[in-house]
């Protein structure tokens, strides 16, 4: 198999090297400061006596089960948002291409809503076992019929066009913001705060029982996209060229699409619709370094988690005790970064 | 050997190619020559397997294609298009390397692409962007790309052949000599090329077969001396055309003025 040395060659192996390095290391202090920043600062003696079973109960509390899920969740969601993101650019030949943008998030976000406003009277009868989980499964199902149909309806003659793919998905995503609009406008006040979870995204629900189940769902399909790097930079031949190489270009379109779609519903199930880590975090990779997916993939994935934990920490400290919708954030922090970068480097 | 049977395709609902029989042996360096919209490249793709709807009539050394897998496929041919594209940032390395099938191992990868890089003069630029190249010289890119895929396959006891859809049409006269004698070497191997050319002095000089084509028919299949004549390419192109013979006995096709 062709391997990763022999094909990012257009990457001194130190420099590729030393891109991991930082941005683990970023990571790590992102990880550091989404664990001790907050209403309550510890210390990393006290970090370290909580980890080790010394701590006190309310540290260990703090730790365990409101910050250290969250941010796992973060790392999570940012990660595979920015596989998906720079798979569907690969794949897409389209460096516009984003997970929203095949609806799946839309389709995620309405069924949320739907449930919100429409099902409150049923979600009141239910055991809280299932209360709890009753809002993300909704997402997480939301997020699935829409792939499926925009799957199913994305064939033509047994062919999978990926034009009529984004057209499906943006006529889904309009249908959803319509009928959202229609369900802002039915709701009171309290489900009108839910609703903004929901449609904006948050990580402060993150408890472990919801949290665990998305993560698996997320690792899975992230490393199995992880698996198309080859193919993906084929796919940067066309898809003539590519069929001509040996990909099978119809079946390798419907899989990482089912994949992106699984990812991105998980995601949505845990945190609600994040925008803009999968389209900017592939593109921050690419503009530093330019080589094939076998490196693009995996960075984009380190700088998708850095910037939800950055864009986190931002939102849980800008204007305490409130919280900004972390779309919100990843939009004004992400955005002039990716403004500045483009206006440096005039190759796109 | 690559057989093409009574191939006939309809595209659009317009009949592209109509009982089309042809065959590429090993060895041989087959022109497909004629007019625009005679159907060449639309021969060249279903040839390659690219249409399900003919891939029942044409047959790789006796196995239908619609039999073999794409992964099958590209062990049996490669092929480069009229305009490859590229839409990423590769290096010309990168690219080249694309074409290297599954099972090259990377400590092999350099003594795959060096003798290609040099004999298409590309080495001193394999570090180099790929976007940062002219039209020619990435044009030479992808044609080391797919002799890459080629001679991967080959190593791995395939029998490949090799197509070419306009190989020479961006290239100065010097590399499209460079080109074309790379592909008779691969013959000297026992490859079979088949090149679609619009170029009938480059056939005539290169080509052991010349196959002249109009309105998706094989109107002749022979030497070039026996195709290439000015009856036959007046007729053909319906355009009056002069066929010269050099002191050197090459012969100097052009439109009769």
């Amino acid at each position: 198999m062709v391997s990763v040395d022999a094909s990012h060659r257009s990457f001194a192996p130190g420099k590729l090297v030393a891109v991991y390095i930082g941005l683990t290391t970023l990571l790590a202090v992102a990880m550091f400061c989404a664990l001790t920043i907050g209403p309550v600062s510890l210390t990393f003696a006290e970090l370290w006596a909580a980890f080790t079973g010394q701590g006190t109960i309310a540290t260990e509390t703090i730790l365990m089960d409101i910050r250290a899920p969250r941010m796992v969740l973060g790392i999570m969601v940012g990660g595979s948002l920015a596989i998906s993101g720079a798979c569907l650019q690969g794949l897409l030949r389209n460096p516009l291409a984003d997970p929203g943008l095949i609806g799946i998030t839309a389709g995620a976000s309405l069924a949320v809503v739907f449930v919100i406003v429409l099902g409150a009277g049923v979600i009141a009868l239910l055991p809280p076992v299932l209360e709890v989980a009753v809002i993300p499964l909704a997402a997480f199902a939301g997020g699935m019929a829409v792939t499926f149909l925009v799957l199913g309806t994305a064939r033509i003659g047994g062919q999978f066009s990926v034009a009529r793919l984004i057209l499906v998905g943006v006529a889904i995503t309009a249908i959803s913001g319509a009928m959202i609009g229609v369900m802002v406008l039915m709701s009171n006040d309290q489900q009108l705060r839910e609703l903004t979870f929901w449609t904006m995204g948050s990580l402060a629900r993150s408890n472990w029982s919801t949290v665990v189940i998305a993560c698996v769902i997320m690792v899975v399909s992230s490393l199995a996209l992880l698996r198309y790097r080859r193919e993906l930079d084929m796919m940067q031949l066309g898809e003539r060229a590519a069929f001509h190489a040996g990909v099978d270009v119809g079946r390798v379109k419907f899989q990482i699409c089912f994949l992106v779609a699984v990812a991105v519903g998980a995601g949505v199930s845990a945190a609600g619709p994040i925008g803009f880590v999968g389209l900017v975090a592939p593109h921050m990779t690419r503009l530093f370094i330019r080589a094939s997916h076998f490196v693009v993939l995996p960075v984009s994935a380190l700088v998708g988690a850095n910037i939800l934990l950055f864009a986190d920490l931002f939102v849980r400290n800008a204007i305490p005790p409130s919280e900004i919708p972390i779309g919100i954030a990843t939009s004004l922090l992400g955005g002039p970064f990716f403004l500045w970068l483009l206006l440096r480097n005039r190759r796109i | 050997m690559i057989e093409g049977a009574a191939i006939n395709l309809s595209l659009g609902g317009k009949p592209i190619l109509k009982d089309v029989t042809v065959g590429l042996h090993p060895g041989e360096l087959l022109a497909v020559c004629g007019p625009n919209g005679a159907g060449k490249s639309t021969l060249l793709s279903a040839l390659a397997g690219e249409h399900a709807l003919c891939a029942a009539s044409v047959r790789y050394e006796g196995t239908a294609a619609n039999k073999l897998s794409t992964m099958q496929l590209s062990k049996r041919r490669v092929v480069l298009e009229q305009s490859p594209t590229l839409s990423a940032e590769f290096t010309l390395t990168e690219l080249v390397e694309l074409g290297a099938p599954i099972g090259v191992a990377p400590e092999e990868m350099d003594a795959l692409t060096t003798p290609i890089l040099t004999m298409l003069g590309l080495w001193d630029m394999k570090d180099r962007y790929v976007s940062e190249l002219s039209g020619g010289q990435r044009h030479k890119a992808h044609l080391a790309r797919i002799l890459t895929q080629l001679h991967g396959n080959r190593q791995m006891g395939h029998r490949c052949h090799v197509f070419l859809d306009e190989p020479t049409a961006s290239l100065d006269i010097s590399q499209q000599a460079v080109v074309l004698k790379a592909m008779q070497r691969l013959t000297r191997e026992g490859v079979g090329v088949l090149v679609v050319l619009h170029d009938l002095n480059l056939a005539a000089g290169f080509a052991d077969r010349v196959i002249l084509m109009r309105e998706g028919r094989v109107l002749y299949s022979d030497v070039p001396s026996a195709v290439l004549t000015e009856e036959r390419l007046t007729d053909t192109y319906e355009t009056p055309i002069l066929v010269e013979t050099a002191s050197s006995g090459q012969m100097i096709i052009q439109p009769r003025f």
